[in-house]
């Protein structure tokens, strides 16, 4: 734990002192926040939690780009062997990564929280409790999908072209962006395999106060357990060394990443009624604009 | 008579077709700066990182006080001290923080204002890494080394690259650490680093253990020669110069020829005698004592820049 928290000192540090991660981790996510309330919370306000938490699933999500590419640009610069030489170990190495991670989340998101309910007057806080715990798990999991990606890729080239690949399905197949309700029946089905439906159904939930205990325990749930999966296979394929390459075979590990969330996915689909649920919630999301009074339009004041 | 604090044995290593290490063999004892001497590629960083527990012999034995040292972990570790010779560090860290943040994982702990003080850094202590100069990037490095106040630092080519008034302070610090009685490990391809610095050198080449003493020693075995460096205006027919006054040895490397002579004023003469019997111009003549580079040459046939 010793050497985890140094690290993770050392990190926030050096993430607080990169403009590049500063913006991609606060400035971008507070400017699809602002285009998106401007876009489609203009005409009602009841929209505004809805768009808080999809804002929120992308800051969370963000932390999947961010720690693959951070780890393997180490790797590439020979960062990696210097620690390896001190009794630093891979697992402190990975699990400063995700903390590190998780505190520069915290504070954007607050600030989306606040600028949500002050800003563009959202009606209240939504349940932040919920919140609170779908943004650590959240947080954990895509970090530690990000590393899993950077344990399996040799280059930096391979590790782009492959996050592109896996972010477009998170965002466009969970309801991050386009909502849920609205996507095909067979992509609906086809959303509960992936983690970031869990994420992003989660918070959409919490900021509009639909979201129940047994839904955060459930997408919580998920999440952890993708979260001890891919750190577990993240730390065994932990590679320090530049020429240290990755066989093909061990590639087929990401698929055990996937293990839970086909599980979860196929109970989901099976047993419960999310579907359902999630399209119920959309329609009364809907009721709730329809209800409302006219109103000034939404924005700054 | 104790154990060696480190000891290779028929130490193999192949990076696919290419054999790094073909049976390297030589013992450290303690409180002794030994040197490997060889040139680009002769297997003298993959010996040392094996020895560091970064690569994985093929074959053979390696041990660092006793200990194996990929599979000692973490007590392994703390006796260790290094500077490798591609590394880097995050381009936002500062001086001080790197130091104190390497200096965190181990148990015992050198003061690291006091590392700073030594290694000439504390103006610098502010400074982020990328703003470091390379001498600095160097001594910070071998500051790092020494935060667990090591018994065994291994130095990978600790002064490549750098300018000679760098190289130099870095030869005070090295010298410094023999005083200190500490045990170390250097890799190089100077001359001059190897018989300032080392008590022993192992001379390397192609994977293998060529000769092994004192500098001393070394130069001794190589029989005493003068060796006397000659630019010609016109090329000679080969071995030419074999057969003058006193020459032991002759060798052209790209248009220089390098004749070791037992007897150099004889050796010279002779030689002018032959230029001028050919119509032929001596463009330079340098004379140099006997070295370790004559002892790489006599046994290798190459120089140790090649």
């Amino acid at each position: 734990m010793h050497n985890t928290w140094v690290l993770t000192k050392a990190r926030i540090r050096l993430a607080i002192r990169n403009r590049a991660f500063l913006f991609f981790s606060l400035i971008m996510p507070m400017l699809f926040l602002f285009g998106a309330v401007m876009m489609f919370g203009q005409s009602s306000r009841s929209w505004i939690p809805y768009i808080l938490g999809a804002i929120l699933t992308f800051t969370v999500m963000g932390s999947f780009w961010g720690l693959s590419v951070q780890l393997v640009t180490f790797r590439e610069q020979g960062i990696l062997r210097r620690f390896r030489l001190a009794p630093a170990g891979a697992g402190p190495m990975l699990a400063s990564s995700i903390l590190s991670n998780y505190f520069m989340t915290l504070p954007t998101v607050a600030f989306e929280l606040v600028v949500c309910r002050f800003a563009f007057h959202m009606t209240s806080w939504g349940n932040l409790w919920a919140i609170f715990v779908l943004v650590t798990f959240g947080s954990a999991a895509f970090s530690s999908f990000g590393l899993i990606v950077a344990s399996v890729t040799n280059t930096m080239q391979e590790t782009q072209m492959i996050n592109n690949l896996i972010w477009t399905g998170f965002i466009f197949l969970s309801g991050a962006t386009v909502p849920l309700a609205q996507l095909p029946v067979w992509i609906q089905h086809c959303s509960l395999f992936l983690p970031a439906t869990y994420l992003a159904t989660g918070l959409e939930w919490s900021a509009s106060n639909l979201i129940t205990n047994r839904d955060v325990l459930t997408d919580a749930l998920a999440l952890a357990i993708g979260v001890l999966v891919a750190f577990e296979i993240s730390r065994r394929l932990f590679r320090w060394e530049p020429e240290a390459k990755v066989p093909g075979s061990a590639k087929l590990w990401v698929l055990a990443v996937m293990i839970p969330f086909l599980l979860f996915g196929a109970y989901e689909n099976i047993y419960t009624d999310r579907l359902d649920r999630i399209q119920r919630d959309f329609h009364t999301l809907q009721m709730r604009e329809v209800r409302r009074e006219p109103q000034a339009p939404a924005g700054p004041r | 008579m104790s154990e060696s604090v480190i000891q290779v044995e028929g130490l193999f290593k192949n990076y696919e077709a290419v054999a790094a290490l073909r049976g390297v063999t030589f013992n450290v004892e303690e409180g002794e700066v030994f040197g490997l001497l060889g040139p680009n590629g002769a297997g003298k960083t993959t010996t040392v990182e094996i020895l560091e527990g970064m690569r994985t012999p093929d074959k053979g034995l390696a041990r660092v006080c006793g200990m194996d040292p990929e599979k000692s972990g973490r007590q392994f570790k703390e006796l260790i001290g290094a500077v490798l010779q591609s590394t880097s560090l995050p381009d936002k860290l500062r001086v001080k923080e790197a130091i104190d943040l390497f200096a965190n994982f181990y148990r015992r702990r050198a003061n690291t204002d006091d590392l700073l003080k030594r290694f000439q850094l504390t103006e610098k202590r502010n400074a982020f890494y990328s703003q470091l100069s390379g001498g600095q990037k160097q001594r910070l490095a071998l500051a790092m080394a020494l935060v667990n106040e090591p018994l065994v630092v291994f130095l990978d080519e600790p002064t490549a690259g750098l300018d000679p008034q760098v190289r130099r302070e870095i030869y005070d610090i090295i010298e410094e650490l023999k005083r200190t009685k500490r045990t170390v490990l250097l890799t190089t391809h100077y001359i001059e680093e190897a018989e300032r610095l080392c008590d022993r050198v192992a001379i390397i080449d192609q994977g293998r253990v060529i000769a092994t003493g004192t500098p001393r020693e070394l130069k001794h075995a190589s029989a005493g020669t003068t060796r006397i460096e000659v630019r010609l205006a016109r090329p000679l027919t080969d071995g030419a110069l074999a057969h003058l006054e006193g020459v032991a040895d002759c060798r052209e490397f790209d248009g220089t020829y390098v004749v070791h002579s037992t007897r150099p004023p004889q050796t010279i003469v002779a030689l002018v005698k032959k230029l001028e019997a050919e119509n032929n111009e001596l463009q330079s003549l340098e004379m140099f004592s006997p070295s370790l580079e004559d002892v790489f040459i006599e046994l290798t046939g190459r120089r140790l820049r090649d």
